[in-house]
């Protein structure tokens, strides 16, 4: 893991909602305590711990259906449009060759934001 | 064609499987080597592998068939087998990882805390990947069988006995460097001489073939219907005949048919002249014996489009829940890792896939018989030879053979290897290295009996079934059990049962023959559309009417799928289960 974390105190504070944190970010020590506190919140399964993962599970989750969209919107129509009257030659483009290169590059996409969202919530935690 | 530079070819093939295998025993010495190569696998060697795992017999052979017969329409195939690939990248490959699990069935345990819930799931692990050996051994026997003249029994069994030893000694390592060589193996067989047949017949002129319409032959052509058919004309045919069409006996009779339906038995030998159009096989009853190219039952009804969608669903959704591609993502370091190797799984596939279209096109210009005779799986095989001929012709043959085997290799290495993971875990008493070899035999020798005793079951029709079940029940335990904290144990289990048992019972009904035509024939012969929902509903309303039986670990669970590693305590394998 490239982030490694260095050691923290938890610092003493009574959090009462998830803003509390994104807020106001830890002070910092020059030595530093052995968990930041939201990623204690994670490992300990507070409630507060639980939105945290919420949230980046819908992050990711709106990453994922958002490829599928553009899957069902540029692949799932073809056989509408395929039914219609058209010349050979594009269905063999469209099928044999064409739909790769898309299917990648939604692929490709989905990987590099799926990446950086788990990166967005690394910076969110340990801040 | 040549047996020499056939049988040199496959045994080269199977030497150099055996011979990589080996290599991989020497490296692979811990429980935790033989089940998942110990996870270190990077995401090239993976990618390979998981690719040369995945491109079948189907896929090598059996895609260029069916767009001989039926046109380009039969691409939707390949394309639903790649896209396949994003669905799971998307939904659940990082997820799928971080779960620490080896098998599905391990998935369901972990997610659910339920051991009857896992019960279930390798019951269907165990039956799909049976499902989809099946074939693969049968293909072996087919290819073999065209090649050499062999009974068709011998390449079933050699593929069984070679995958069930490589499986056996080496585990998850050997057959990861074995899969990635045959990934690159069947990628130049089937490039090389495509390359070569094209320019074969760009030098002829570039002919064109015709798919709204029979084929026609370019020469004088023998042909030997091997089975009794129906065949279909659209206008009268003078045709030579050795043998009996429409109940009447021929000796080497020149006669016309008229156009309509005629009835041809099996043996009969038919002298087509130059320019005569291919009769078409018609009336694809249940009774008629199929191949890879047919639909995958009855497609041809007048319901294309639902069909067309029945397979974008099944081969879309299906591919998550195989039992030998969801295995493999264990093998990935870490959830990022699986990521990025499906991303390249996703350019390997993709660049294979340009080339089978290739054969089928050539297939319809220089062997339109091949529909006929019903051994249109074959155009792969004797395209060399009929177009470029001589010695280099009969050495492209032997090329694309070679890729042949690795392909019935690899695919079935890998379902052995997921089948006997899942029977060894929850069958045979313990996790022991001994007894994970006494499954790989098992999981081989139950497939290769009951094509024994069921010969020509349908090959397409069993993979389809494959992938239909998987999308009804695999696809909606994975995606909820991934993306939705509410699920319990008894709404997995109903929609396990309901959406994989209705898929299954539909197809099996209609291949007995018990669907009335039309559009209930077309319903349950492609289950994907309305069974994968069935799936998704049935669990998600158990759920919610069991809302007590919500597992206590689900949050934490949910936390370990989609946190990334950094935030969760290292799972070492050997702890994933017990």
């Amino acid at each position: 893991m490239p982030e490694h974390l260095q050691p923290r105190r938890p610092r003493r504070e009574t959090v009462t909602h998830a803003s509390a944190l994104g807020d106001r970010p830890a002070p910092r020590l020059r030595t530093r305590p052995p968990h930041p506190p939201a990623r204690s919140e994670i490992d300990e399964q507070t409630t507060l711990g639980h939105t945290y993962v919420r949230s980046l599970m819908r992050s990711q989750l709106r990453t994922g259906l958002t490829a599928l969209g553009a899957l069902a919107l540029l692949v799932g129509t073809l056989p509408l449009l395929l039914a219609l009257p058209a010349p050979e030659l594009l269905v063999w483009a469209a099928l044999g060759v064409g739909v790769y290169p898309v299917v990648w590059a939604i692929a490709h996409w989905y990987v590099r934001r799926a990446e950086r969202n788990e990166r967005d919530f690394t910076g969110l935690v340990e801040r | 064609m040549n047996q020499t530079y056939a049988v040199t070819a496959v045994t080269a093939v199977v030497l150099a499987t055996v011979l990589i295998g080996a290599l991989g025993l020497r490296v692979s010495r811990t429980t935790s080597d033989f089940y998942v190569a110990s996870r270190t696998a990077g995401p090239r060697l993976n990618a390979a592998a998981i690719s040369g795992e995945y491109l079948s017999a189907a896929s090598f052979l059996g895609i260029a068939g069916l767009v001989l017969v039926q046109g380009p329409a039969m691409l939707w195939y390949p394309v639903g087998y790649t896209a396949g690939y994003l669905v799971l990248l998307v939904l659940v490959a990082a997820p799928l990882r971080r779960s620490g699990a080896y098998t599905l069935s391990d998935f369901a345990e972990a997610r659910l805390e339920s051991p009857q819930v896992r019960r279930l799931a390798s019951l269907f692990v165990v039956g799909i990947g049976w499902l989809y050996l099946l074939p693969q051994l049968q293909g072996a026997g087919l290819t073999l069988e065209i090649l050499t003249g062999a009974p068709d029994w011998v390449g079933g069994l050699l593929v069984a006995v070679v995958v069930t030893g490589t499986v056996a000694a080496g585990g998850m390592r050997s057959i990861t460097f074995v899969q990635a060589f045959q990934y690159w193996l069947k990628l130049t067989a089937l490039l090389v001489p495509a390359l070569l047949l094209a320019a074969a017949w760009y030098g002829d002129g570039a002919p064109r073939a015709r798919f709204d319409a029979p084929a026609v032959l370019r020469e004088h052509t023998v042909v030997r219907v091997a089975d009794t058919v129906r065949v279909g004309l659209d206008a009268p045919l003078r045709v030579a005949v050795t043998g009996t069409v429409d109940g009447v006996r021929y000796e080497d009779r020149t006669v016309t048919l008229d156009a309509g339906t005629h009835r041809v038995g099996a043996g009969t030998v038919l002298a087509l002249p130059a320019g005569s159009a291919v009769p078409e096989r018609a009336g694809t009853g249940s009774d008629d014996p199929l191949g890879w190219s047919q639909p995958l039952a009855g497609g041809r009804d007048g319901h294309q489009l639902y069909a067309t969608y029945g397979l974008i669903l099944a081969t879309f959704l299906g591919t998550m829940g195989l039992p030998h591609v969801a295995v493999r993502f264990y093998t990935s370091p870490h959830g990022r890792a699986a990521r990025r190797t499906t991303l390249v799984v996703l350019g390997l596939i993709g660049a294979f896939y340009l080339l089978p279209p290739v054969y089928g096109f050539l297939g319809r210009v220089y062997a339109p018989e091949l529909a006929l005779t019903g051994s249109a799986d074959a155009a792969v095989l004797v395209l060399p030879e009929r177009m470029v001929g001589g010695v280099l012709g009969e050495v492209l043959g032997a090329v694309l053979a070679g890729g042949a085997f690795a392909a019935f290799l690899s695919t079935a290495s890998g379902l052995t290897m997921s089948v006997a993971g899942v029977l060894a875990q929850d069958v045979l008493p313990s996790r022991a290295v001994r007894h994970f070899r006494l499954a790989t035999l098992l999981a081989t020798a139950v497939p290769l009996a009951t094509g024994a005793v069921a010969t020509k079951v349908p090959v397409a029709d069993a993979v389809g079934l494959a992938f239909a079940v998987s999308a009804s029940s695999f696809c909606p335990l994975l995606v909820l059990g991934i993306w939705w904290r509410r699920l319990t144990p008894p709404g997995a289990a109903a929609g396990l049962l309901l959406g994989g048992g209705s898929a299954l019972a539909a197809v099996m009904a209609t291949r007995a023959g018990l669907a009335p035509a039309g559009w209930p024939h077309t319903l349950m012969a492609w289950p994907a559309v309305w069974s994968v929902p069935l799936g998704f509903l049935t669990m998600v309303l158990v759920s919610l009417a069991t809302p007590r039986s919500v597992p206590a670990g689900t949050p934490a669970i949910l936390a370990r799928l989609h946190l990334p590693e950094e935030f969760t305590a290292p799972v070492p394998a050997q702890e994933a289960r017990r």
